[in-house]
């Protein structure tokens, strides 16, 4: 088929030329994208200089891929979500007409057949079709696991809309005990099913619940106030380092460090706070980088007090209000008060309710600020700076206390963090982690708590979750290493989501308050002020 | 004294490749009001493939004049990173014209940290250092000058020049300009807005792979993480000089590289990117919109 080159071409090109015209372009954009750098590959020889190899191969997979997929979206995948648009306007996540399609009846039967057999007879299952093949079924296994969980709550969906919140915190309060339930019961074995609860309480629980607190924190400061911080790791550093410090040098216990490092969080917040308070929209934004990078800098370099990039080890573990302790050897050890077998999971699960708790304090204190002047003040500030200031507004309090609350969530979250991890050094504060924290403020929809704590769950939880795929090893070989794309992947999500829906997935500026009745102009159709 | 001038030097070496770099930030800032924070890991896919090409060109042919291989360097960086720019403004940022002011940003972070592991996954994570490509060092006065100082000196200027020459003497730099005060009105005079803000990555994207290829030559080593230090010391720059302001993201340049090759010469290495920030700082608080940036006036 020709490709015409006239001006009309647009009236005249049928869909399918259309659709092969922008394949071979895209198939050229991505050859020259990618004739160096995948087509080429930088590799040491013996004598350590840089040699190339080629991988024309893989050059030319990728780049056919890149056409087909282009030929296939515009061809067919433009004009099916154009239909969608047109049936559902507005609909939640999922196009109703593809959801109730999707979730059919039988197909459900089937799916709860098929995990509970695989479940049944995952050993003997492995045990027969050998090693290799058994990854694949364990990937279908949680595929159908996965798709009958979805089927639940599209089903009760209405319910679920109505009460997320009340669901979602029960969830929350029962996902270690129901952890350790489904592993103990799979296995025959308490201590098994604890020993196996360590990853997914660790790993999923309380690394999505840090980001969830610190998102929140930030969010008072970006989301409420409407001041664009890109340094908001330097408060958590902050926070980390001071339980770190206090806690090996003069072995103060964490329940005294915890406000103590919340307070120097909140202290630096407002140092920060002084000079920046006369900038506006993007100054602001570098002048919060380059204080993150500061105190970073100063972490690294100031080796006599932090110790450098070595980072500081040794940080005691929290104990339990001091009643119990984590640590084996201590006579208070926690299996020898309650008398139970010993078990490194009691900590992690102590350690995740801990988290839970300040991620709830942080939701409640931010709701009830939001309500009182401060928060209003904070509203209209990211409204409009103008208009707040000549409503008699001071706005030099007002973004003070927004730069030092958000600041002291910030400095908990850190102190938690070196609890957790029994260790801090610089490397852990980079300013890839307040990209990744302002990104989950952003896609989760600024302000709203519910929408960053979805957004964390999925991009935290996904990329963590990339470490689990190992059957992939069987498709790609065994240099694949699904984590080396973790990061790739995570950048490329970012930007799909943000594409998808660039108000994040809960969007909504309105006002928490308002005088007796909610206006129809609400917060989404004006436009946003300088913060 | 002497110290004094090889110091100036030395800065003035830095200071040129963090103004071309920081050109792109203005340029994109001043036309669509978004901090293109992808821009540091252009610059760096723009010295991986003057790396590439300069393997390359050393397995294809027995030996290439340096002027040679340094000029197909630039120019394939130049025309390649630009495609990746062009097309990262016409994926990511495009659709969210007209969108809040932070999606954007988020896509560009996002852009940043894809480019940077695309990087890494498709050519490995270590460092890669190649041979000295220039050598030689003059030395006049015991102050000794190297070809690769003066190599990026001249290429600068050179190139600023022809910036400077599109930017005020061509329609296009008109169209430009048009398109940073007021996008609307342009439009309606019949300037293509769409295309002009493409040209406008294109040319930042060409002046940071002519930094990227001029910082390979200069430090002979770069890895997929190198973009993100230049980039941040470029964007700070670029705020330095007053965002937006031409003259300005070249005077910030050179303003950074002098405070940092200053301060590693007079005080201590370890804490020169700690004075840039602290100087950046605390020129923001006296001079809100930087040293040569338009002060913004807010009508109500």
């Amino acid at each position: 088929m020709a490709v015409t080159v006239s001006p009309e071409r647009d009236t005249v090109a049928t869909p399918m030329q259309r659709a092969l015209r922008e394949a071979l372009y895209a198939g050229a954009i991505s050859f020259g994208l990618f004739v160096l750098f995948i087509g080429l590959k930088t590799g040491q020889n013996i004598s350590n200089e840089l040699v190339l190899t080629t991988r024309w191969g893989l050059l030319a997979a990728v780049v056919i891929a890149t056409a087909v997929g282009r030929f296939l979206y515009v061809a067919y995948g433009q004009p099916f979500l154009a239909n969608q648009k047109i049936t559902d306007v507005a609909t939640g996540l999922l196009p109703a007409s593809v959801a109730s399609r999707f979730f059919q009846l039988p197909a459900f039967i089937v799916a709860i057949i098929a995990a509970v057999l695989l479940f049944v007879f995952n050993s003997s299952l492995a045990g027969w079709v050998g090693a290799e093949p058994a990854g694949y079924l364990q990937f279908l296994r949680a595929l159908a696991v996965i798709y009958v969980l979805a089927c639940v709550i599209y089903y009760f969906r209405a319910f679920i809309h109505a009460n997320f919140t009340k669901l979602g915190i029960a969830a929350l309060m029962l996902y270690p005990i129901l952890v350790v339930a489904v592993l103990s019961l799979s296995a025959w074995s308490i201590a098994s099913g604890l020993q196996g609860s360590l990853k997914w309480v660790d790993n999923f629980g309380i690394q999505i619940l840090i980001y969830v607190m610190l998102a929140w924190g930030l969010n008072i400061v970006v989301g409420l106030a409407g001041l664009l911080d890109l340094g908001y790791v330097a408060f958590y550093a902050i926070g980390a380092y001071a339980y770190a410090l206090l806690g090996t040098q003069y072995g103060l216990s964490f329940w005294i460090l915890l406000p103590a490092a919340g307070a120097m969080a909140a202290f630096w917040g407002v140092l920060l706070g002084f000079p920046v308070l006369r900038l506006r929209g993007d100054y602001l934004a570098i002048v919060t980088l380059a204080f993150g990078e500061i105190i970073r800098l100063v972490l690294i370099n100031w080796r006599e007090v932090t110790n450098g990039s070595a980072g500081i080890s040794g940080i005691p573990k929290v104990s339990f209000f001091g009643l119990m302790s984590f640590n084996v050897s201590d006579p208070n050890y926690i299996a020898k008060v309650l008398g139970i077998a010993q078990s490194g999971a009691y900590y992690k699960i102590f350690l995740y309710y801990l988290i839970l708790g300040l991620c709830l304090l942080t939701a409640f204190v931010t709701i009830r600020l939001r309500r009182l002047p401060v928060g209003r003040a904070w509203e209209a500030l990211r409204e409009d700076e103008i208009a707040c200031r000549s409503l008699g507004i001071n706005t030099t309090t007002t973004k003070l206390t927004a730069f030092a609350t958000g600041a002291m969530f910030g400095g908990f979250a850190g102190s938690f963090f070196a609890a957790r991890q029994g260790f801090v050094s610089p490397e852990s504060f980079v300013f890839l982690e307040s990209a990744i924290i302002l990104a989950i403020v952003v896609l989760g929809g600024m302000g709203s708590l519910v929408g960053i704590a979805v957004a964390a769950m999925v991009m935290i939880g996904g990329t963590e979750a990339l470490r689990e795929l190992d059957f992939l090893k069987q498709i790609f070989g065994p240099d694949f290493t699904p984590e080396l794309y973790r990061m790739l992947l995570f950048g490329m999500a970012m930007v799909i989501v943000m594409l998808w829906k660039p108000r994040g997935f809960v969007g909504s500026r309105e006002p928490t308050a308002f005088l007796k009745v909610r206006r129809a102009v609400s917060g989404s159709f004006t436009k946003e002020g300088h913060g | 004294m002497q110290y004094f001038v090889q110091q100036l030097i030395n800065g003035l070496t830095l200071g040129s490749i963090y103004g071309l770099i920081a050109i792109g930030y203005t340029m994109v800032y001043g036309i669509i009001g978004m901090i293109n924070f992808a821009h540091g890991d252009i610059f760096m896919v723009g010295a991986f493939t003057a790396l590439i090409v300069f393997l390359a060109l050393g397995a294809l042919f027995y030996s290439v004049p340096v002027v040679v291989a340094l000029l197909v360097m630039m120019i394939v960086a130049m025309l390649l990173t630009s495609l990746y720019n062009w097309t990262i403004e016409k994926v990511a940022y495009r659709p969210l014209r007209g969108s809040f002011r932070l999606a954007p940003l988020i896509t560009a972070i996002g852009m940043s940290i894809a480019l940077s592991n695309f990087v890494q996954v498709t050519q490995g994570p270590r460092n890669k250092p190649i041979p000295p490509m220039v050598s030689q060092v003059y030395n006049i006065n015991g102050i000794s000058v190297s070809l690769k100082q003066i190599i990026i000196v001249v290429v600068t200027a050179l190139l600023l020049a022809l910036f400077w020459y599109l930017v005020n003497r061509t329609s296009l730099g008109r169209a430009q300009r048009a398109c940073e005060q007021d996008r609307k009105m342009a439009a309606l005079l019949g300037i293509d807005v769409d295309r002009t803000i493409s040209i406008t990555f294109i040319m930042g994207a060409a002046l940071a792979a002519v930094a990227g290829t001029l910082f390979l030559m200069y430090y002979g080593v770069i890895a997929f993480s190198d973009g993100f230090t230049p980039g941040v010391k470029a964007f700070t720059a670029a705020v330095l000089g007053g965002i937006g302001s031409l003259p300005g993201a070249v005077v910030g340049g050179l303003m950074i590289g002098f405070i940092e090759s200053m301060w590693s010469a007079y005080f201590s290495i370890d804490y020169k990117d700690v004075a840039a920030f602290s100087i950046l700082a605390i020129v923001l608080i006296f001079l809100p919109s930087g040293i040569l940036g338009r002060p913004e006036v807010e009508k109500v």
